[in-house]
């Protein structure tokens, strides 16, 4: 996983309230076996218009956005099915970070299992971001080590993250590899849990 | 010892380890797996050399992409065929039992588990999928989880979890004669918002709740995810113990009385404190029906179409504007001049032998009407059977409705089952957002008599006093 340590980059603004993962990602993009190369189902309903045919309303439609990398979206983003496919296309899009007011949990575990860091700020700050956004060009610099956001003016917003998470993304660390470090851990927690609760123990294999 | 709720009893019980700052490595009992969300978790253990840590404690199902027409045909689309055939490649060299397309077993991951007797009260459950809060109906710690983490939970059989906070919603009094657990969780998440229950995980109690039968109970918790709640749970009883009895996957013997007694222990502590509580009045239910493009936009059959221009708040106000364009609906119609065109019962939250017995004793005798094309799709193929023994089939085929094999089908349109561009659909599943059930599709959950009722006057009726 690449590490997340500071990132400065161009704001594309989604201004819609509870973008849920079918959008971010419809069905027909699932039936992949693959983690890559899903870009092209990036809210792919919503950048065609009813006759299919491109909305420049849209923002990803747009020349200025085409190279953004941090998201800047409004609350409950990313609710619905659990489906990994819609980090995987945002980060297949180019987008490092998303910042909204609240995230569905497990959209918000997704994203730290791919190297994306989704900042939770205040109702008031996203606002103000979604003001600076309107002109041109706008970028933001990301830092994950001082939990900051901070505008091209020098205004500073902090967020807050748990210190594991935070640790694990900014080294880019292997999740699996740090609990299979705690192998021995988890071996005597099943010796003691198989003489407490045997009957969780009965595996399929041995039927 | 400090009283604890139902929740703090399971997790406690998983602890592996803590962190300092609290994240949890937390064992995990059971992982259920489907097709969709699993080919790039055995494709990274492959890559990374890695094995599945306990194959057995894994049992895998294709449910989203499998056709419900005649599965003798095979798969029409290769992509989604391909999809199958890796997973139960994957299982194969993984040793991980897995129901294949043609099992008998088959069906929708969510109601195969309960029904083997493969989830049970005080186990901590996964899966690629948000619906797995269905699972804590019997009183278990289950929830959703991406591709990454089910590769985690394969290779380590743990997984790293930050302890969610406790919401109790009680539901007390009496519901009116036809409405159903699916009305409840409707207006639960209509109460509370699709985020009300982000950051929780919910345990349902009260006497409504007590009063619901074990299947009542998995549409409720099923929909917990759509009040923003990773699991929603209800204390274990008499009645989950039967229900799980003799299933073959359960435990027997000695195991059976040793889980039996343990599960006593587990329902919430008298004295035990939730972080938060929300209290329903089950004669505030009237039959549910969704009119927006978010489960949370929902209003009784009774009720109409909001205005948005009555709405104070500006965000609420657009989102509501952008729902009924969607939707194509006109402010204040009353939901019952709603006229549909497609019916679909089926799907996670109401695909099992009582959804189906319930949507036939209404369905006995009368016709869809012209204007409408209606489909059930049982949750397994054993539901499926079951069905045809009582013969539920007849009566549904008699009455215009089709009869299909087991699987998600129209819940999500993976597979062939799609709504076309405008088309108005009563559905029994979970889920309204845009496109869901296809592009330019429009859906309004109901439950399975609502949606019976609807097909067969071809508009919303209030089914409390349908003919």
């Amino acid at each position: 996983m690449q590490p997340f340590t500071t990132h400065t980059g161009l704001v594309a603004p989604l201004d819609r309230v509870n973008v849920d993962t079918d959008q971010i990602i419809p069905k027909q993009f699932l039936k992949t076996i693959k983690r890559t190369g899903l870009r092209e189902g990036l809210f792919y309903d919503w950048r065609k218009r009813k006759d299919g045919s491109p909305d420049p309303d849209f923002f990803l439609n747009q020349p200025r956005y085409q190279r953004a990398t941090i998201l800047l979206t409004r609350d409950n983003f990313g609710c619905g099915s659990s489906r990994e496919h819609a980090p995987w296309a945002l980060l297949d899009q180019g987008f490092r970070c998303v910042i909204a007011p609240s995230y569905a949990d497990i959209f918000y575990n997704n994203c730290f299992q791919n190297g994306i860091l989704p900042v939770v700020l205040k109702t008031d700050e996203v606002q103000a971001l979604f003001k600076g956004v309107s002109k041109e060009g706008y970028t933001l610099t990301v830092n994950l080590d001082a939990q900051t956001v901070t505008t091209p003016d020098g205004a500073t917003y902090r967020f807050d993250i748990d210190p594991f998470r935070k640790d694990c993304l900014y080294k880019g660390l292997d999740a699996i590899g740090l609990s299979l470090q705690h192998d021995s851990a988890i071996a005597a927690y099943e010796k003691r849990r198989s003489s407490e609760a045997p009957w969780l123990f009965t595996d399929l294999a041995a039927r | 010892m400090a009283a604890k709720t139902l929740f703090e009893k399971i997790w406690d019980a998983h602890v592996v380890r803590t962190e300092p700052d609290g994240t949890t490595l937390l064992y995990v009992d059971r992982q259920l797996v489907h097709e969709v969300t699993s080919p790039q978790a055995f494709e990274g253990l492959k890559l990374a050399g890695r094995k599945p840590r306990r194959p057995g404690a894994t049992l895998a199902v294709p449910d989203h992409n499998v056709p419900t027409t005649d599965r003798k045909l095979g798969i029409a689309d290769p992509v989604s065929a391909k999809q199958i055939r890796t997973l139960e490649e994957n299982c194969r060299d993984c040793g991980i039992t897995v129901f294949g397309m043609n099992d008998v077993r088959q069906g929708i991951v969510h109601v195969i588990g309960p029904e083997q007797g493969f989830t049970l009260p005080g186990m901590t459950i996964v899966c690629g999928d948000s619906h797995t809060s269905t699972h804590g109906a019997f009183g278990a710690l289950a929830f959703g989880i991406g591709t990454s983490e089910v590769e985690h939970v394969l290779a380590t059989q743990c997984l790293l979890q930050t302890k969610p906070k406790t919401m109790e919603i009680r539901v007390d009094g009496t519901l009116s004669e036809r409405c159903s657990a699916k009305d409840v969780i409707l207006a639960i998440i209509g109460k509370i918002g699709t985020a009300g229950g982000t950051g929780y995980v919910i345990e349902y109690t009260g006497s409504v709740i007590h009063a619901l039968t074990m299947e009542g109970r998995m549409t409720l918790c099923n929909m917990s995810i759509e009040a923003g709640a990773r699991a929603g749970m209800v204390a274990p009883d008499d009645k989950t113990a039967s229900y799980i009895k003799g299933r073959p996957m359960a435990p027997t013997g000695d195991l059976w009385e040793q889980a039996v007694k343990a599960w006593r222990a587990l329902p919430t502590d008298s004295g035990a404190t939730y972080d938060k509580t929300v209290e329903l009045r089950a004669e505030q239910v009237a039959p549910q029906v969704t009119w927006g493009t978010s489960p949370g936009m929902v209003t009784g059959v009774d009720g109409m179409v909001p205005d948005p221009k009555a709405m104070p708040d500006d965000r609420a106000r657009k989102a509501t504007e952008r729902a009924l364009e969607y939707m194509g609906l006109a402010p204040n119609m009353p939901i019952t001049q709603i006229a549909i065109d497609k019916v679909f019962i089926g799907s996670c939250t109401n695909s099992r032998i009582e959804d189906l017995r319930l949507a036939a004793s209404f369905a006995k005798g009368r016709k869809v009407a012209k204007s409408v094309h209606a489909m059930v799709v049982p949750g397994s193929g054993l539901v499926k059977k079951q069905a045809e023994q009582e013969g539920l089939d007849k009566i549904f085929q008699a009455a215009g409705f089709e009869w299909r094999e087991a699987g998600c089908s129209m819940c999500l349109a993976m597979n062939a089952d799609v709504l076309q561009p405008g088309e108005r659909c009563a559905s029994t599943s979970n889920r309204n957002f845009e496109g869901r059930q296809g592009a330019g599709g429009r859906t309004h959950l109901v439950s399975p008599i609502m949606a019976v009722a609807a097909a067969v006057e071809g508009h919303f009726v209030d089914i409390r006093n349908w003919k």
